[in-house]
C-alpha cells in the first residue's frame, strides 16, 4: 500500500508485521531480563470494527442486526451506528501502524486478533494483556441506550468465545453499557466466570454521574464476586467544552483526564467507597499527574465543606490511594522528581498497574517502568506485573508465558 | 574507524532511507535532495526505530500581518523523520529533536567511495 506524504509525496509498504516494528522492544525485553519475572499489561486494545461482521452474528435483535449489518457492508466500517467522528489518532500517518495494519497478515489457523496481539506481546515480554475495544470507547457517547446494550452483549459474546476462548494468555474486563443499569446488571450476572473475564469496565466518556442509585446493585454484584471495577478514559470532542479546542492534542491530553475526574469526584465524595468497601476500583489511561491534584484539591476543600460529604469517615486523598491505576500515558516530565513525588502519593508500589496501551499511539514499553531510577527491583516487578497477579488473582505461579529471546 | 557499505549510489534514490547494522550500531542512513545523513536508528523517547518511519515536511502556522492565524503549510525548507512507534520527529539534516531541539540523535558521518556510500562508525 501506498501512505500519503507531504508535498504529495508517497510512500510504499509491502508487508506489515508488528513483531518486527517492536525489534527494538524484544531487544529492550532480553536486555532487562523480562523472562525472569510475568509482565502484565492491564490495558491494551483491538480494533473490533476489523471483526464488526463477526460481532454482529451475536447479535440477537434483527433489527439492530441487520441496521448494523448494512452500515458495515463494503468499507463503510460501521459508520452510521458506532459513534465517534473526528480523531487523528495515526497523526496523518506519522503513527505508521495505524494504516499498516490494514495489510498485517495473521498466523494461519488463529484468530487475527489473538495472532496480533501474541505477536505484540511476545515482542514487549508481555505474559498476561487485559484486552480492550477501540472505537467502542466511545459507545457510551450513542445517543440509543438500545443500541449502546445490543452492541455491548454482541461484543462481549463475541469476545469470550472468539477470542478469551482461544488465548488464555488474552483476558478482558467486560464493557457494561452504562446508560443502561439493569442491562449492566444483568451483563456482570451473565457474563462473570466465563474463560477470561477478569472485571468489568465502564467507558468513561459518557453523561451519567456514577453515584446513583440505579447503579448500586451493578456494584454491589461486582463486589460480591470479588471482580475488579474499571473506569476506562477516553475523550469527546462534542462535549462542548471540549468542543472549545482546535486540536486533538488538545482533546486528547485534557479529555482523557477530564471525564475520570468527574467520575472520581462523584465516586469518592458520595462515599460509594463506604458503601462498597471490598469493591476494587480501577482508573485507567488517564496517566497519573492528575492523582496528586485530584487528592490535594479535594481534600482541602473537604477539610471545609465535609457537611456535603457526611459519607466519608477519612480524606478524599486516602480513598483515592486504596484504589488502582493503570501506568500509561506516564507522564515523564523533565524534572524526575515529579514522578517521584507522584509515586509516592499515590502508594504506587502497591496500587500502580503496569499498561501499554498499545497499540494505540501513545502506548508505553515496560522499560517505563523498568528504567525508573527510583524505584527498587521488587516495586518494578510488581508494578509490571505482581500488582495485578494479585489483583486479578491470575495464578501464574512465576511462570512466563512470552517467548522472550 | 570502521566504515559500513550502505548502497550504491545508483541503487538510492533521492527520497529514501537504508538501514544499516554493525555490531550494536544500527544506523539509519538518508538520501535527501543529494545529500547523504546517517543517525542512530534509536528514539530518544522510548527506544524506537526512530528512522524507519516516513518523511515529511515541518508542518508550519501561517500567521498574517495582523498576527492573525491564516492556516497552516508544509515547510519549504525543513524536513523530519518520524519515528513510528510514537511520533517524535528529527530534523532530516541535523538530528535535532523538532519538540526539543536541546535533543539530537546520535549523527554519523558518510562517506561517498566513488559510486558508493559508506558510513563510520
Amino acid at each position: 500500500m501506498e501512505l500519503p506524504l507531504s508535498e504529495n509525496r508517497r510512500m510504499k509498504v509491502d508487508e506489515f508485521d508488528s513483531g518486527k516494528m517492536l525489534t527494538h522492544a524484544a531487544r529492550q525485553a532480553k536486555d532487562r531480563n523480562y523472562k525472569d519475572f510475568p509482565i502484565v499489561d492491564v490495558d491494551s486494545h483491538h480494533y473490533e470494527l476489523e471483526s464488526f461482521n463477526e460481532i454482529l452474528e451475536y447479535m440477537t435483535d434483527p433489527v439492530m442486526r441487520q441496521l448494523a449489518q448494512s452500515a458495515n457492508a463494503g468499507n463503510s466500517k460501521g459508520v452510521g451506528v458506532m459513534p465517534g467522528g473526528v480523531g487523528y489518532q495515526d497523526m496523518g500517518g506519522r503513527v505508521t501502524r495505524y494504516p499498516l495494519r490494514r495489510i498485517e497478515k495473521p498466523e494461519p489457523g488463529a484468530h487475527r486478533d489473538v495472532s496480533l496481539t501474541r505477536r505484540w506481546m511476545d515482542a514487549m515480554g508481555v505474559d498476561v494483556a487485559v484486552m480492550f475495544p477501540s472505537p467502542m470507547l466511545q459507545l457510551g457517547l450513542h445517543p440509543q441506550v438500545e443500541a449502546e446494550v445490543a452492541l455491548a452483549w454482541a461484543y462481549n459474546r463475541w469476545l469470550c468465545e472468539r477470542v478469551l476462548a482461544e488465548e488464555p494468555r488474552i483476558r478482558s474486563m467486560l464493557y457494561l453499557p452504562f446508560n443502561d443499569p439493569e442491562a449492566s446488571f444483568r451483563m456482570v450476572k451473565e457474563f462473570a466466570g466465563k474463560k477470561g473475564v477478569v472485571g468489568f469496565m465502564v467507558t468513561s466518556a459518557r453523561h451519567r454521574p456514577v453515584h446513583h442509585n440505579s447503579y448500586m446493585k451493578v456494584y454491589a454484584a461486582i463486589e460480591e464476586l470479588g471482580l475488579p471495577l474499571a473506569f476506562h478514559a477516553g475523550y469527546n470532542w462534542n462535549e462542548q467544552s471540549m468542543a472549545l479546542m482546535n486540536k486533538f492534542i488538545s482533546v486528547h491530553a485534557i479529555g482523557f483526564v477530564f471525564h475520570n475526574m468527574v467520575h472520581m469526584t462523584n465516586w469518592v465524595l458520595n462515599g460509594i467507597p463506604e458503601r462498597f468497601p471490598k469493591l476494587k476500583v480501577i482508573w485507567i489511561e488517564s496517566g497519573l499527574a492528575w492523582l496528586p491534584f485530584m487528592i490535594q484539591r479535594l481534600d482541602n476543600e473537604y477539610m471545609m465543606r465535609s457537611s456535603e460529604c457526611p459519607a466519608l469517615k477519612k480524606l478524599p486523598g486516602e480513598y483515592i490511594t486504596e484504589m488502582f491505576y493503570t501506568s500509561q500515558p506516564m507522564e515523564m516530565p523533565r524534572d524526575m522528581s515529579l514522578l517521584e513525588s507522584t509515586f509516592k502519593c499515590i502508594k504506587a508500589e502497591s496500587q500502580l498497574l503496569y499498561s501499554s496501551d498499545y497499540p494505540h499511539w501513545d502506548f508505553d514499553l515496560p522499560s517505563t517502568i523498568y528504567d525508573l531510577p527510583f524505584l527498587k527491583d521488587k516495586a518494578k516487578r510488581d508494578i509490571l506485573g505482581g500488582n495485578a497477579c494479585k489483583l486479578f488473582k491470575l495464578g501464574l505461579g512465576g511462570q512466563k508465558l512470552a517467548k522472550v529471546a | 574507524m570502521a566504515e559500513v557499505f550502505v548502497a550504491k549510489v545508483d541503487e538510492f534514490p533521492d527520497g529514501e532511507r537504508r538501514i544499516v547494522s554493525s555490531g550494536t550500531h544500527e544506523i539509519g542512513v538518508f538520501h535527501w535532495q543529494g545529500q547523504f545523513y546517517a543517525y542512530a536508528n534509536m528514539c530518544l523517547h522510548q527506544g524506537g526505530p526512530a528512522c524507519e518511519g516516513v518523511i515529511m515536511h515541518k508542518v508550519e502556522d501561517v500567521i498574517g500581518p495582523d498576527r492573525t492565524w491564516v492556516g497552516q503549510k508544509f515547510s519549504d525548507e525543513r524536513v523530519h523523520f518520524v519515528c513510528p512507534w510514537h511520533g517524535y520527529e528529527y530534523d532530516i539534516k541535523t538530528g535535532e529533536c523538532a519538540a526539543d531541539k536541546r535533543l539530537r540523535l546520535k549523527k554519523y558521518n558518510v562517506v561517498r567511495r566513488g559510486e558508493e556510500i559508506y558510513v563510520s562508525v
